[in-house]
């Protein structure tokens, strides 16, 4: 079974699906058509993208009537954003120059 | 039973320093030094004063809390929609200063409060891209 930052990491590596990805995230749930319009691309083909999307769960989508809306879903990120990690990383690297900073300074 | 309601995210660096604290306390302290080893910066060692750190990637506004000169320092740290607090401590040594930061304050369910236009989306993806090509 595929590791779910796997499938994450695929949803989001293509350029294509990440503008949509990007675009539901500024401009908020749009349907098919409308991510259509601007995307470059043909409606089975962004209607493949969302697909891929939906089976990271980055999108949900909404039925109303014959049209399909679809919302971004920020939360999917999570997994990727561990930020006591990034941030231990950070400051690390910053105790390095710190201390270079320390050899070179003056008493 | 956890309470990710209350649950508090912490990072925390430590480092045996050769050097005593009055030196560490400059380099903490003083901006055109500060901005060699961390970012540029408007610090002033101040309580309430305000200040940016700013690098390529963007900012970090930050409010003084707290100053005792050569032992302890703390400011607010905002960025990526994220607060927390650093907070410096110096301790003597016989042979130097015992560092210690601490980064902290903002719950585990905050960390979604990263948004798609404050995290350089980008860049983080080109880097992501990199990594899944090389990978296939």
């Amino acid at each position: 079974m595929p590791d779910p930052h796997d499938i994450l990491f695929r949803a989001l590596a293509d350029p294509t699906r990440r503008a949509i990805f990007e675009r539901l995230c500024r401009e908020g749930e749009q349907t098919v058509g409308s991510l259509t319009v601007r995307s470059g691309v043909s409606q089975p083909a962004v209607s493949k993208h969302l697909g891929v999307l939906k089976h990271a769960r980055l999108v949900r989508d909404r039925h109303e009537g014959r049209q399909t809306h679809y919302s971004a879903q920020l939360g999917a990120l999570g997994p990727l954003i561990d930020w006591t990690s990034q941030m231990a990383a950070f400051w690390q690297t910053r105790f390095d120059r710190l201390e270079d900073l320390l050899k070179r300074m003056d008493q | 039973m956890t309470n990710s309601a209350t649950e508090r995210l912490s990072v925390v660096v430590e480092r045996e320093v050769p050097f005593p604290p009055e030196k560490i306390w400059r380099a903490l302290t003083q901006p055109h030094l500060i901005e060699e080893w961390l970012m540029k910066n408007d610090f002033k060692p101040v309580v309430d004063h305000r200040f940016n750190l700013s690098a390529d990637w963007g900012a970090v506004d930050c409010q003084v809390l707290s100053v005792e000169p050569n032992k302890t320092l703390s400011y607010t740290w905002a960025a990526l929609g994220l607060e927390s607090v650093v907070t410096w401590t110096l301790t003597p040594t016989g042979t130097g200063t015992h560092l210690r930061m601490e980064q902290s304050g903002f719950r585990a369910d905050q960390q979604q409060a990263y948004q798609g236009a404050k995290f350089g989306w980008q860049r983080f993806f080109a880097a992501l891209e990199q990594v899944v090509a090389r990978s296939d």
